[in-house]
């Protein structure tokens, strides 16, 4: 429970920070609204053409969007010192990893949720299902869990918010493409038992990079 | 160290070089001409031995770098970047080679055929790996960084590849494999080629890990 409470203060005090600076978010979902213009400009989104590239078109937003966030979000950490306190305080390293990636995951969360009715008003998609917000959720613990742990990497280097994207995405290839299949699938009218190869590779994926990044987190830490 | 002859690095060259020969040796000379493709296809051989080589490359990174994690000995780094440098060679070489032979075969350089696809994805995360040791500052830390992201990209390499697979057998209207039927003759060949580039790699990796071990003693030399 003393592990739960410490990784809670840390997403409290990620939320809080972002309410009074709304930094993150504010970015992510302005970057989101101007890709989901640029995708409609480049392929003409109407009609169909609009349901078939819908899940490819929004993933990679929140893609490009979710490494734009990531990267506020640990350098943030890095520019106020605060990662030397956490580092300081008897927190256990796998707690911090946890709490900075449910927070970043809230704030990926955050801007799907305005993404996503977005998108379904825009170019009448219906994407507002509770299988599709499920496979969305799925693949954005993946997501984030991969962009938090390669972040507090990239923040650490020279090249920083440069190296992030190429590090993540070749990384983030499987839950890209299983979640794009799966909520494809769905927008043709299958059900979520059909696309149960996908939605599995999802949840896979989400452990075996929590798992791992649970093991190697504390040795990006160490100082 | 202090020795400058590398007396099992030479027999090692030199077994890779014997090998090497004799499987281009057998690919042309020995293995017989494929049915459907024609000569083109010889070029399986050194194709899919460089891309096992490059996979095995990456194997290699990852329990290196489990090791450095673990002991925090310079030596596994070496070994780590120095498997990683040798690979990107190999994998570009399995890219090449892949569009190549698609070309004649399936009249465009490339398809996104799953084993070409996850190759090229490969490729990236090796480059990626390369600049991310370039931009990390202090070689502690540099090998520690490095260390995680080899072991956390490996991971995901088993699952791209499903990924991957599965993305392509749902739209069938992509060209098949084209399943060969290899002869005896065909699968001798493979395997004395597969050697060969394993052998190969092992040569490289020890001058590698040899010419890092050169430039470490050189820099505590003009600290000295």
């Amino acid at each position: 429970m003393e592990f739960l409470g410490k990784m809670w203060a840390i997403v409290v005090k990620d939320m809080a920070a972002e309410w009074h600076t709304r930094e993150i978010v504010s970015a992510m979902l302005v970057f989101a609204v101007l890709s989901l213009l640029v995708f409609s400009f480049a392929l003409d989104l109407r009609g169909a053409t609009a349901r078939a590239a819908a899940p490819g078109v929004l993933w990679a937003t929140v893609a490009f969007a979710g490494t734009l966030g990531l990267s506020r979000s640990l350098v943030r950490e890095q520019q106020t010192g605060c990662i030397d306190g956490l580092l300081l305080a008897p927190v256990d390293r796998t707690a911090i990893f946890f709490g900075k990636a449910l927070g970043n995951l809230l704030f990926i969360f955050i801007a799907e949720a305005v993404l996503l009715p977005l998108f379904a008003g825009l170019f009448n998609v219906p994407l507002l299902r509770p299988e599709v917000l499920l496979v969305t959720l799925l693949g954005t613990v993946g997501y984030a869990a991969v962009g938090t742990l390669l972040a507090a990497i990239a923040v650490n280097t020279r090249a920083r918010e440069v190296l992030l994207p190429v590090l993540l995405l070749p990384l983030a290839f499987p839950v890209l493409i299983a979640a794009v299949q799966t909520i494809g699938a769905l927008l043709e009218g299958g059900t979520l038992a059909e696309a149960g190869g996908w939605l599995r590779l999802i949840i896979v994926y989400d452990l075996v990079i929590l798992a791992v990044a649970m093991l190697t987190f504390g040795y990006v830490l160490e100082e | 160290m202090n020795r400058h002859r590398d007396i099992p690095g030479f027999i090692l060259a030199l077994a890779s070089a014997v090998v090497v020969l004799t499987a281009l040796g057998m690919v042309f000379l020995y293995a017989p001409r494929e049915a459907t493709m024609g000569d083109v296809q010889r070029i399986f051989y050194f194709h899919v031995s460089s891309a096992w080589v490059g996979f095995f490359a990456f194997f290699v990174t990852f329990l290196a770098g489990i090791l450095y994690l673990i002991r925090g000995e310079r030596r596994w780094d070496i070994l780590a970047l120095s498997s990683v440098e040798v690979g990107l060679t190999f994998i570009t070489m399995a890219v090449i080679t892949g569009s190549l032979w698609a070309r004649p075969v399936w009249g465009t350089y490339w398809t996104w055929e799953p084993r070409l696809t996850i190759s090229a994805v490969q490729l990236l995360i090796y480059i990626a790996y390369g600049m991310l040791r370039r931009a990390v500052e202090g070689p502690e830390r540099q090998a520690r960084f490095a260390a995680v992201y080899g072991i956390v990209a490996f991971v995901t390499v088993p699952l791209s590849w499903f990924a991957i697979r599965w993305w392509r057998t749902i739209h069938p209207e992509i060209l098949s494999g084209g399943d060969m039927a290899l002869t005896p003759r065909m699968v001798q060949t493979l395997l004395v080629s597969l050697a060969a580039f394993t052998l190969l790699y092992a040569t490289l990796l020890r001058q590698r890990i040899r010419l890092e071990r050169f430039a470490d003693r050189l820099a505590l030399l003009r600290r000295e």
